[in-house]
C-alpha cells in the first residue's frame, strides 16, 4: 500500500450498543450513543480541523480548532467534547467557524518555528495539515517567545524532543497517562506559556521515568516528539502491517518503510491484542535486524576446535545431509534430533517437527516452551482440556479483581501491562502473588489490595492455602461445580484442601506469608466479582510447575471463573510464538494440536498426508537429549532459533551435552553462545525478512509479513525446506501458506485457519473450527472443552533444592522490560543504555551480614557453579532472596541454575536456586574458561580469505 | 548425576506428585509411558529398583509387565 497514516477519528470510540442519527452538515449518519460530534463526523467522512484530538485518548477540549455550529444551540462548542444527541443538526464549516479556527491558527503558528522545508516531520505534520484545512494565509501576531528558541533533548537513543515545536496540546502527557500508564511527563506552567516536561523541568527524558513505549511520540502531531530514523532518513513512503517477534502480546504494527528500508514502528490501531499500543522492545529495538553481527553465509568445521569456514548453501546442505546420514547409518535413527523455536513462525516449526518425524524417522523434538511454559500445557490439559489460556485480552476490561501470581506483566508482557493498570484505575482490585515487590504491587495510581511475597518454591502451598479458605468459609460457586465440573473430584479436592494442614495458619511458615493476608486475599478473589488469573512464569519454572497449574485451575473452576469475560486462567507468554510452538506439535509425545503420538488414529492421518510411517513412541525432551548426548548415544541436533547454551539450566551440563555430539547445526541470526558448539552454522532470516504467523497468548494467529528481502537470501523455512530435500524428502512449498494450509488439514483446531483468510480478518483466535468457524476469543464458554471441568489434587512437595549452612540464600530469576530472553536481539540495539549488565538484587540484611555495598563485584554460587556480578542493595527482595536476570552472556545466570525440574515436563526449576552471595573482585573461574573458549570458538575463514 | 540417577529422580517426583490419585501406581506407570522416550523407560525397567519409592517400584514393575 502507499503511505497513508492511519485514519484518526479523533476521539474513541463508543462501545454503546444504542444508536443515535444526527445531521451533519445536511447528511444524516448514525453513529453508537456516547460518539463525540467529531468522531460521527469522521466516520461520515468529515475531517474537522482538530489538534488536541486523537483517537487514542480522551476528549480534552483545549485548542479550540474543531468548533461547530449545532441548530438551536447558542455559541460553537468543542465538536470533541459534545456529545451526539437524536436530531442533532450540525455544521462544521461556516464563515464564522472559518474565522474562529483562523485565529486559533494564527496564534499557534506565531509561536512555532516556520522551518516545515527543512522539518523532520514535512508532510506528516498535524498542524501543517490544519494551518492548510483552516486556510491560514497569514500571521498578524510577532513571533512568540513560549516555545521558540528552547533546546532539544536528544537524550532518548530512539526520539528527540525539540520543545520549540511544542503547542502544548498535551496529547503526548495523556498518552502517557491514559494509554501507558507511566506518568512520566507533566505539563509546567500555565496558558499558552506552559511546557511539557518529562519529570522535574531538570529532569531529560532519559533521565526520567520514561519506559520509552513511544506512545507520547506517536500522540505527537508535531514534530516536537518524533522518532530519531524519521530524522535520520525520511518520512515513510508505505505500511506494511506484520506483528512483533518478540513477546506472547503479540502486538502488531505497521512497518513503515522507504524502500526497503525500515523507518519506524507503528502499532496498529486495528490489532486486537494491542489497540494501538507497544512497548520499547516492539516499536524500537529493531536494529538487530541489520546488526553487523548477523551471519550471512553458512558455515561448516569438522571440528568445534577449528575455525569456521564460510561456504556456499550447497555445500552447507550436503555437508549437513551426509553427517546426519552418517550419524544415523552408525549409531541408529534415535542419535539425532532437533529443536524447534518459539520466536519463529508457526509454518517454519511446523516444518521442524516434520523434518525430525518424517526425515530423522524419530520423535525427538522439542522447543524452547519445554523450559517455559511445559507445565502450562500439562496443567490447563489435563484440568480443562486445552492447553491454552482461557481469554482474549480485552476481557480483563470486565475483570472485578485480578490476580497476578508469578508475573511481572510491567516488564515482560508491557502492553498488557498497560491495560490491566488501565483497569485497576478503574477501580478493579489487585491480588499479587510474588516474592518480589513487582511494579504492579505499588506504582502511580496502582496499589496491590494484597501482596503475598511468598517464599520462592512453595508456590502449591499457598495457592492450597487459598483454595482451603474458599472451601471452609462457604466460597466455593457450588452450582458451577454442579454443572461444570465432575463432582466426586470436586469433593475429593475440596475433602483434601479442607484438611487443617492446609490451613494458611498452618502454612504460614512454609509460604512466608502472614495467614491474616492469604484469608483477605482469597475472600476477595471468590467474592469480589468477576475474578480473572494471570500467571507467568514464576509459576510454570519450578519443581511442582504443572501442580501450580492445575492448583490455579481448580481456584478458577471453585470460585466459577470460568467461562465468561473478565474471569479465567490467563498463561502470559514470554516469547513471542510460544503458544504456537506447543500448538505445531513441537513436543516430542504429541503431534500438532495437543495429540498424543501412541494415537494411532491421528498418526494414521499424519502418515497417509506426508507418506511416511512415524515412530509410536515419544521422543526425547531437551534435558533428556542431553543426557543422552553425555551416554554417548544422541549424536546430531538441529537447533533452529535457540540459544540452549545461554538459556537453559546448569550450563555445565549444556555444554558438555553439545560437546559430545558430533553433528551440531545451528540455524540462527548470530553466532550465538550455542554456536561455540556446533559443526554447521545456518544463517536465519528476521521476521522483517519473512511470511508467516505467530500466536500470541490469547490463542490469536496473526500474519508476518515480509517487509524486506532476507539478507540471508532465504527465509527460514525455505532453510528447512532445503535441509529436507538434501535429505532425500520431496518438499516443494513455494510459500508459507501452503504450510498454514497443511497444518488446517491435519489439525482440527486450525481447521478454518489460512493466510488468505488472516490477510482479510487480520486474526483468528484458535479453535477456528465447524463449532467455531470465526474463532473462540474466550473458552470454555457453555462447558470444558475435556467435559467436565476436572479438580486435580495438588499436595506441596518441598522441592529438593534445599538451603543450608553453605548455601543459604534462594536465588530467582526474571527479565526487564529494556531486554528479552538471552538478548540476542536487544544487546544489539540502543537498548543497552537501559541495562548493560545483570545485577544481582539482594535485601538490605543479607547485604550487611556479607559487606556488600550496590555496585561491589560478588560471586554467586550454588551447587551446579559459580558467576560473579555487580549487586544491587535494595528491598524489593525479601531477607533471604536474590534476583538476577539471564540477559548476557558475560553473566551466564545459568551457570549457577541447577538441574532440577518440574515433575511432569521436567521444565527447568530456574526459580529456586540454594545460593551463597560473597564479595569477589573477579570473574569466576567458569567465567574465564568460557570466554577463552567462546572467542576461540568464534573465529571465521572468510571465503575470499579461504581461496 | 548420571542418566540414570536422573531417571530414579524423576520417576519418585512423579509418584510423590500423583500419590493422590485413585491408584497411583498405575497413574505413575502412565504417565511414564506417555511421557518418557524408550530409552529412558527401558532403562528404569533394567534398574534393580535402589533408590526408587514403593510407588515408583510398583509402577515400574507394571511397565515391565506392559512391554
Ligand atoms: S515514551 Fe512512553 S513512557 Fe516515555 S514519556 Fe512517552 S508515553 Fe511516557
Ligand atoms: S510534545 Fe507534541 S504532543 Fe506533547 S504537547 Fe507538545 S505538541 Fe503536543
Ligand atoms: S508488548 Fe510484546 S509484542 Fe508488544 S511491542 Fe512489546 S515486545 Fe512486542
Ligand atoms: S480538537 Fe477539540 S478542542 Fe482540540
Amino acid at each position: 500500500m502507499t503511505y497513508q497514516p492511519q485514519a484518526d477519528f479523533g476521539t474513541p470510540a463508543s462501545r454503546a450498543d444504542e444508536t443515535v442519527t444526527l445531521t451533519i452538515d445536511g447528511r444524516a449518519v448514525t453513529v453508537p450513543a456516547g460518539s463525540s460530534v467529531m468522531r460521527a463526523a469522521a466516520e461520515q467522512g468529515t475531517a474537522i480541523p482538530k489538534l488536541c484530538a486523537t483517537d487514542m485518548l480522551e476528549s480534552f477540549g483545549s485548542c479550540r480548532l474543531c468548533l461547530v455550529e449545532i441548530e438551536g444551540r447558542k455559541g460553537t462548542p468543542a465538536s470533541c467534547t459534545t456529545p451526539v444527541e437524536p436530531g442533532m443538526v450540525v455544521h462544521t464549516q461556516t464563515p464564522r467557524l472559518q474565522q474562529l479556527r483562523k485565529g486559533v491558527m494564527e496564534l499557534y503558528i506565531s509561536d512555532h518555528p516556520l522551518d516545515c522545508l527543512t522539518c523532520a516531520a514535512n508532510g506528516d505534520c498535524e498542524l501543517q495539515d490544519q494551518a492548510g484545512a483552516v486556510g491560514l494565509r497569514e500571521v498578524r501576531y510577532p513571533a512568540g517567545d513560549n516555545h521558540l528558541g528552547q533546546c532539544k533533548d536528544i537524550s532518548n537513543p530512539y526520539f528527540d524532543f525539540d520543545p520549540s515545536k511544542c503547542i502544548t496540546c498535551s496529547r503526548c502527557v495523556r498518552a502517557c497517562d491514559e494509554v501507558q500508564g507511566t506518568l512520566a511527563l507533566t505539563v509546567q506552567g500555565r496558558g499558552f506559556g506552559s511546557k511539557i516536561s518529562a519529570g522535574l523541568a531538570s529532569d531529560d527524558f532519559l533521565g526520567s521515568e520514561c519506559v520509552s513505549c513511544g506512545a507520547c511520540v506517536q500522540a505527537c502531531p508535531t514534530a516536537t516528539l518524533v522518532e530519531k530514523k524519521v530524522v535520520e532518513i525520511g518520512t515513510p513512503e508505505r505500511a506494511v502491517v506484520t506483528t512483533c517477534a518478540y513477546c506472547g502480546v503479540g502486538c502488531t504494527f505497521r512497518a513503515e518503510m522507504r524502500g526497503e528500508q525500515l523507518v519506524r514502528m507503528v502499532p496498529w490501531k486495528e490489532g486486537k491484542a494491542n489497540r494501538g499500543h507497544s512497548c520499547v522492545k516492539g516499536r524500537f529495538a529493531w536494529g538487530y535486524a541489520q546488526h553487523q553481527d548477523r551471519i550471512l553465509k553458512p558455515m561448516i568445521r569438522a571440528s568445534i576446535d577449528q575455525p569456521w569456514r564460510e561456504v556456499e548453501w550447497d555445500e552447507a546442505m550436503a555437508y549437513a545431509a551426509s553427517e546426519l546420514k552418517r550419524i544415523s547409518a552408525t549409531y541408529g535413527k534415535h542419535a539425532l534430533g532437533g529443536i524447534t523455536s518459539s520466536r519463529c513462525t508457526n509454518e517454519e516449526t511446523f516444518l521442524v517437527q516434520k523434518l525430525v518425524r518424517a526425515g530423522f524417522g524419530n520423535n525427538n523434538v522439542d522447543t524452547c516452551a519445554r523450559v517455559c511454559h511445559s507445565p502450562t500445557g500439562y496443567g490447563l490439559k489435563t484440568t480443562f482440556g486445552t492447553s491454552a489460556g482461557t481469554q482474549d485480552f480485552d476481557s480483563v476490561e470486565d475483570s472485578d479483581v485480578i490476580l497476578v501470581i508469578g508475573a511481572n506483566p510491567t516488564d515482560a508482557h508491557p502492553v498488557f501491562g498497560s491495560r490491566m493498570k488501565q483497569r485497576l484505575r478503574q477501580g478493579a482490585r489487585l491480588i499479587v502473588i510474588d516474592p518480589r515487590r513487582t511494579d504492579m504491587v505499588r506504582s502511580p495510581h496502582i496499589a496491590a489490595d494484597y501482596h503475598l511475597p511468598v517464599r520462592p518454591g512453595t508456590n502449591v502451598a499457598i495457592l492450597t492455602a487459598l483454595a482451603h479458605v474458599i472451601v471452609t468459609e462457604g466460597l466455593a460457586d457450588d452450582e458451577f461445580i454442579r454443572e461444570r465440573c465432575d463432582e466426586d473430584e470436586y469433593r475429593h479436592w475440596a475433602d483434601f484442601v479442607a484438611l487443617d494442614r492446609n490451613s494458611p495458619e498452618t502454612l504460614e511458615p512454609v509460604t512466608g506469608v502472614a495467614a491474616d493476608l492469604v484469608r483477605g486475599a482469597a475472600r476477595l478473589y471468590a467474592t469480589g466479582g468477576n475474578g480473572a488469573i494471570y500467571y507467568g512464569l514464576g509459576v510454570t519454572e519450578h519443581s511442582q510447575g504443572s501442580s501450580t497449574v492445575m492448583a490455579i485451575a481448580n481456584l478458577a473452576m471453585a470460585t466459577g471463573n470460568i467461562g465468561r469475560r473478565g474471569v479465567g486462567v490467563n498463561p502470559l507468554r514470554g516469547q513471542n510464538n510460544v503458544q504456537g510452538a506447543c500448538d505445531m506439535g513441537s513436543f516430542p509425545h504429541e503431534l500438532s494440536g495437543y495429540r498424543h503420538i501412541s494415537d494411532k488414529a491421528v498418526r494414521d492421518l499424519f502418515e497417509r498426508d506426508w507418506g511416511v510411517s512415524l515412530d509410536p513412541e515419544p521422543g526425547l525432551r531437551i534435558p533428556n537429549m542431553l543426557d543422552a548426548a553425555t551416554d554417548g548415544v544422541f549424536k546430531a541436533i538441529y537447533i533452529q532459533g535457540e540459544d540452549i547454551l545461554q538459556s537453559d539450566p546448569n550450563t555445565a551440563h549444556v555444554a558438555a551435552g553439545l560437546a559430545a555430539m558430533e553433528c551440531v547445526i545451528v540455524h540462527d541470526l548470530f553466532l550465538n553462545e550455542t554456536a561455540n558448539y556446533a559443526h554447521i552454522f545456518l544463517p536465519g532470516s528476521t521476521f522483517l525478512e519473512k511470511d508467516g504467523t505467530f500466536t500470541n497468548a490469547e490463542r490469536r494467529i496473526q500474519l508476518v509479513r515480509k517487509v524486506m528481502s532476507p539478507l540471508n537470501g532465504h527465509e527460514d523455512w525455505q532453510v528447512t525446506q532445503m535441509l529436507a530435500r538434501a535429505l532425500g524428502l520431496d518438499w516443494a512449498y513455494t510459500h508459507p501458506s501452503e504450510i498454514m494450509d497443511e497444518i488446517a488439514r491435519l489439525t482440527p483446531s486450525f481447521k478454518g485457519v489460512s493466510h488468505q483468510r488472516l490477510d482479510a480478518e487480520a486474526s483468528l483466535q484458535w479453535p477456528v473450527d465447524d463449532k467455531h468457524p470465526d474463532g473462540s476469543p474466550i473458552m470454555h464458554v457453555d462447558g470444558f472443552v475435556r467435559g467436565k471441568g476436572k479438580f486435580v489434587v495438588t499436595d506441596y512437595v518441598p522441592t529438593d533444592e534445599k538451603t543450608g549452612p553453605r548455601f543459604p540464600l534462594l536465588l530467582t530469576t526474571g527479565r526487564i522490560l529494556s531486554q528479552y530472553n538471552v538478548g540476542a536481539q536487544t544487546r544489539r540495539t540502543a537498548n543497552e543504555v537501559w541495562h548493560d549488565e545483570d545485577v544481582l538484587e539482594i535485601h538490605p540484611v543479607d547485604a550487611e551480614d556479607r559487606g556488600v555495598r550496590t555496585g561491589n563485584w560478588v560471586k554467586l554460587a550454588s551447587r551446579a557453579g559459580a558467576t560473579t556480578l555487580r549487586a544491587l542493595v535494595t528491598d524489593r527482595v525479601a531477607p533471604g532472596v536474590v534476583y538476577t536476570t539471564f540477559h548476557h552472556p558475560e553473566t551466564q545466570a545459568n551457570v549457577v541454575t541447577t538441574d532440577y525440574s518440574d515433575w511432569a515436563t521436567n521444565c527447568p526449576e530456574y526459580k529456586v536456586t540454594a545460593v551463597q552471595v560473597a564479595p569477589s573482585n573477579g570473574p569466576s573461574d567458569w567465567q574465564q574458561d568460557y570466554q577463552a573458549q567462546s572467542t576461540r570458538s568464534r573465529r571465521i575463514v572468510q571465503r575470499d580469505a579461504a581461496e | 548425576m548420571n542418566s540414570l540417577d536422573t531417571l530414579i529422580r524423576m520417576a519418585n517426583q512423579i509418584a510423590t506428585n500423583l500419590a493422590h490419585e485413585p491408584d497411583p501406581a498405575a497413574a505413575t506407570a502412565e504417565h511414564i509411558h506417555l511421557f518418557w522416550d524408550p530409552r529412558m523407560k527401558q532403562m528404569i525397567r533394567a534398574h534393580d529398583g535402589t533408590g526408587l519409592c514403593p510407588v515408583a517400584q510398583a509402577a515400574i514393575a507394571r511397565l515391565a509387565m506392559a512391554a
